[in-house]
């Protein structure tokens, strides 16, 4: 992220006629950035989790320039003068919500910020998740104190296809400083909750034909486009140009599906039409462990703590270890909550799922490196590695365990949180 | 014949109690929160007869000669979780009939043999108070249960008259909830003038009682047991203002009230404290969902500490998970609870704020053996519920298949049709 201060330094400040503007311009990006900015930082850690080899043990995080700079053990790793210096008994990689409607499904739960689902339409790929995020909504803030730093968020399950995702940090005070993706997938659910808020489709079968229908037309459309003369093709439709990045693997389909009726359906739509799908929710997915491994599908698990009900009646908390001891590619998510609590946060989830059998090891990949893959972002966030992007959390203990508080954060070399939580 | 004395079997073995090894049962080598008194290392607790016989050091217990002695090395036990306020059971309360209903007692509606019941226990909880929703003033009569097996309401009663005992308190509400069409208030002070009148016609009707020419009225005879502070009210509020209020009826009528959630609590725990109301919280992993809850905290748990008011928690399940309940006391110390304080809002507070104390919430000799076994420190994120006793009995067994099905959920484990609205009253 760029910081706007940069432009200004400090020997320019003092010699020119603009001094007194460039103090008021300083003062008043004090005042609207959080703590300071862009500092050059020395994080030492008694345990230091990079996810990208063994943790090291008394380790150091140097970050500048909003970059990692530097990565290592204390004694390899010298703090140089004028670094801030940070000190945690854990330290992690900023932590990634694999699925989240934060930013468009606000805190106060009434129809003016509840921006994750039109109803106009069961079909609706057009709507766009970055022309409703809101970087400064309250749920942000809450995951960013609790470490999350990377946030996959858009519009949620329960239409056919209910519009876009995107991915952003969950530092920045407008959309545009927070994104890292602006289209990261398109959310489609299957199954009796994509017909809840519709006339139609009113069955899992009515709402599987829709969808084939749909992506029939988006196939003609997709063709139509290449052809060789441009009076030959048809005029631009928002709708099936996203569609047809989807057809053409460029854009995944994250499917949301709770029970085996509706995730073997997914299946062969994918098996149809070829796009690249990601799993949303699958409650059930413990029952399809060896159909999912077998078409390569990678999950974004429903959230351990999801009340069993509805559509998500036979969920349970040890999915995740089932999915790992499967060999599936797996993320946590944050999901969509109707009521209280308003979202859900994926670092609590993920304590749950290691209490009922996931290992810590893999709980923290799959909150870290693992989401980051999944979601195709690993050259930027994921792990503590030299060049990448300095998101890192402190911890004053294990990270899953109950009591232990989240007692810093950094977005992008920004310290974003300072206080214990 | 055989039918005939197969049945008569049946019956018999039904009408016995529901607790009862009649040889005592010790658990040793254990490490011991009793919430009585000190932290207990190689701890031995005897329990007879559904209830504790003796509890203390090795040193100090002798284990009877005829007693089933159980090794419990490297296990944590603490009392039965005390959930002040759980949905679980489908319970049922007043209809739309009437803003408020204190005639109807949730005890009318509940199923014990509801899977959810099977949640608590796998959670640790052996009593709860289930109560109905809070979309009106007065929604119904709470039923105080313990989670015992059992065939009908009755095995799980702490009152032995359901007609002329008090089997639970009574469940209120303020703030957004039971704002609604006419007949219930539109506003907030409609709300706190209804109760008003609603309490003033009791003291008249507790007159008539007294004079001995009172005509029967369930409403009236159970609103004047609460004036007659025989039955607690558990009063549903979220934000400061409404928590005033609560604070103002409770001195103008002079009832026990227990505050239920009390979201804003952090504004106003001096007051809370002064008034000697005790409070039954809810920490949530979000704020918002609702208006009255955006400005939740959690720590409301060391705020009320810190002001010396009583604090309790609760699952509102199906709001939160009953399987978590030892999370929320957890989420309390990370709040700034101790982890006395926060073992006692889990259990022995619960007790106090039902009334039941002298039974239940500690481990005491001659308290009911309620009580569970930990594979770990109370408050950790990798310690599971093992076992949970309640009455002498074990009513959940994590090393059995079929409980361990109830722990972690799963295929066809739970009913889909509890918790699927949005509970909006809860």
């Amino acid at each position: 992220m760029v910081i706007p201060s940069q432009a200004i330094s400090l020997s320019d400040m003092f010699t020119s006629k603009t001094f007194t503007l460039s103090v008021f311009i300083l003062t008043l990006l004090f005042l609207v950035t959080p703590l300071q900015a862009d500092a050059q930082v020395a994080i030492q850690g008694e345990t230091v989790y990079t996810m990208a080899g063994d943790p090291i043990e008394d380790g150091v995080v140097l970050i500048r320039e909003g970059k990692i700079e530097r990565i290592g053990p204390a004694d390899e790793v010298e703090i140089p003068a004028g670094y801030d210096v940070h000190e945690a008994a854990v330290v992690t990689p900023g932590l990634i919500d694999a699925r989240s409607v934060v930013g468009l499904a606000g805190i106060l739960n009434i129809e003016d910020d509840q921006d994750q689902l039109d109803t106009a339409s069961p079909l609706q790929p057009d709507l766009r998740a970055v022309d409703a995020y809101d970087a400064r909504e309250e749920l942000v803030g809450w995951l960013r104190n609790l470490g999350i730093t990377t946030v996959h968020t858009g519009h949620a399950p329960s239409a056919l296809i209910s519009g876009q995702t995107m991915i952003a940090k969950t530092s920045g005070q407008t959309v545009s400083e927070a994104v890292v993706d602006s289209l990261a997938m398109v959310s489609f659910t299957l199954g009796p909750q994509a017909g809840a808020q519709f006339s139609s489709p009113g069955t899992r079968s009515k709402g599987a034909a829709m969808l084939r229908e749909y992506l029939l037309r988006a196939e003609d459309y997709r063709d139509g486009m290449e052809a060789d003369d441009p009076a030959d093709r048809p005029s631009r439709n928002l709708e099936m140009e996203i569609m047809s990045k989807v057809l053409n693997g460029e854009v995944p389909a994250l499917i949301a599906a709770h029970e085996v009726p509706e995730i073997m359906t997914a299946l062969r739509l994918q098996e149809e039409f070829g796009f690249d799908m990601v799993l949303d929710g699958g409650v059930e997915s413990y029952l399809l462990l060896d159909e999912l491994r077998e078409a390569d599908i990678p999950v974004i698990t429903h959230a351990p703590m999801i009340r069993t009900a509805g559509p998500a009646g036979n969920a349970a908390f040890d999915t995740p270890a089932k999915l790992q001891e499967a060999g599936l590619d797996f993320a946590f998510q944050s999901g969509f909550e109707g009521y209280v609590p308003k979202t859900r946060v994926v670092l609590f989830e993920a304590g749950v799922a290691v209490q009922n059998g996931l290992d810590f090891d893999d709980a923290l990949r799959a909150l870290t490196i693992n989401a980051a893959a999944l979601l195709g972002i690993a050259d930027r966030v994921g792990s503590l590695e030299e060049g990448k992007d300095a998101d890192v959390v402190l911890f004053d203990g294990d990270p899953f365990e109950y009591v232990t508080r989240v007692c810093g954060v950094f977005i992008d070399g920004e310290h974003v949180s300072d206080s214990c939580k | 014949m055989r039918t005939l004395l197969l049945s008569l079997l049946v019956f018999f073995l039904g009408a016995l109690p529901l607790f009862a090894q009649e040889s005592p049962v010790a658990f040793e080598n254990a490490t011991i929160h009793t919430v009585a008194g000190p932290i207990i290392e190689d701890g031995t607790l005897v329990v007879q007869d559904g209830v504790i016989v003796d509890v203390g050091s090795a040193d100090d217990v002798s284990v009877p000669a005829d007693a089933e002695r159980r090794d419990a090395s490297g296990k944590v036990i603490i009392p039965g979780l005390v959930d002040t306020h759980s949905h679980i059971g489908r319970q049922d309360g007043g209809d739309g009939s009437s803003p408020t209903h204190p005639d109807v007692r949730t005890l009318d509606a509940i199923d014990v043999r509801h899977n959810s019941l099977m949640r608590a226990r796998a959670g640790g909880i052996t009593s709860a108070n289930i109560m109905s929703g809070s979309g009106h003033l007065l929604s119904g009569q709470t039923t105080y249960v313990k989670l015992r097996h059992g065939r009908v309401i009755d095995d799980l009663l702490f009152c032995d008259d359901t007609t002329a005992g008090i089997c639970g308190g009574i469940k209120m509400a303020n703030g957004t909830n039971p704002i609604r069409q006419p007949p219930f208030p539109q506003t907030r002070s409609r709300a706190a003038a209804i109760v008003r009148s609603m309490f003033v016609e009791a003291e008249a009707h507790r007159e008539r009682m007294e004079e001995g020419n009172a005509q029967r009225d369930i409403a009236s005879e159970a609103l004047v047991e609460v004036l007659n502070g025989e039955r607690i009210v558990h009063f549903h509020t979220h934000s400061h203002e409404d928590i005033l209020t609560i604070l103002r009826l409770q001195e103008e009528f002079g009832f026990e009230v227990v505050l239920h959630h009390v979201s804003e609590a952090w504004k106003v725990a001096d007051e809370i404290a002064e008034a000697g109301v005790a409070s039954s919280i809810i920490l949530l992993d979000s704020p918002g969902g609702k208006l009255e809850a955006t400005n939740i905290r959690w720590e409301n748990a060391s705020a009320l500490a810190d002001a010396g008011a009583d604090i309790g928690f609760h699952t509102d399940d199906p709001i939160t998970d009953s399987r978590l309940f030892l999370r929320m006391g957890a989420f309390g110390m990370r709040a700034g609870m101790d982890e006395a304080a926060a073992l006692e809002a889990l259990t022995l507070a619960g007790a106090r704020m039902m009334g039941l104390e002298d039974r239940i919430g500690s481990l005491e000799e001659g308290k009911d053996a309620d009580f569970i076994v930990l594979s770990g420190e109370p408050f950790s994120v990798y310690t599971l519920v093992e076992e949970t006793w309640v009455d002498g009995e074990r009513v959940f067994d994590r090393s059995d298949e079929e409980d361990a099905r109830y722990a972690t959920g799963g295929y066809q484990v739970y009913d889909r049709n509890f918790g699927q609205h949005h509970h909006d009253h809860d």
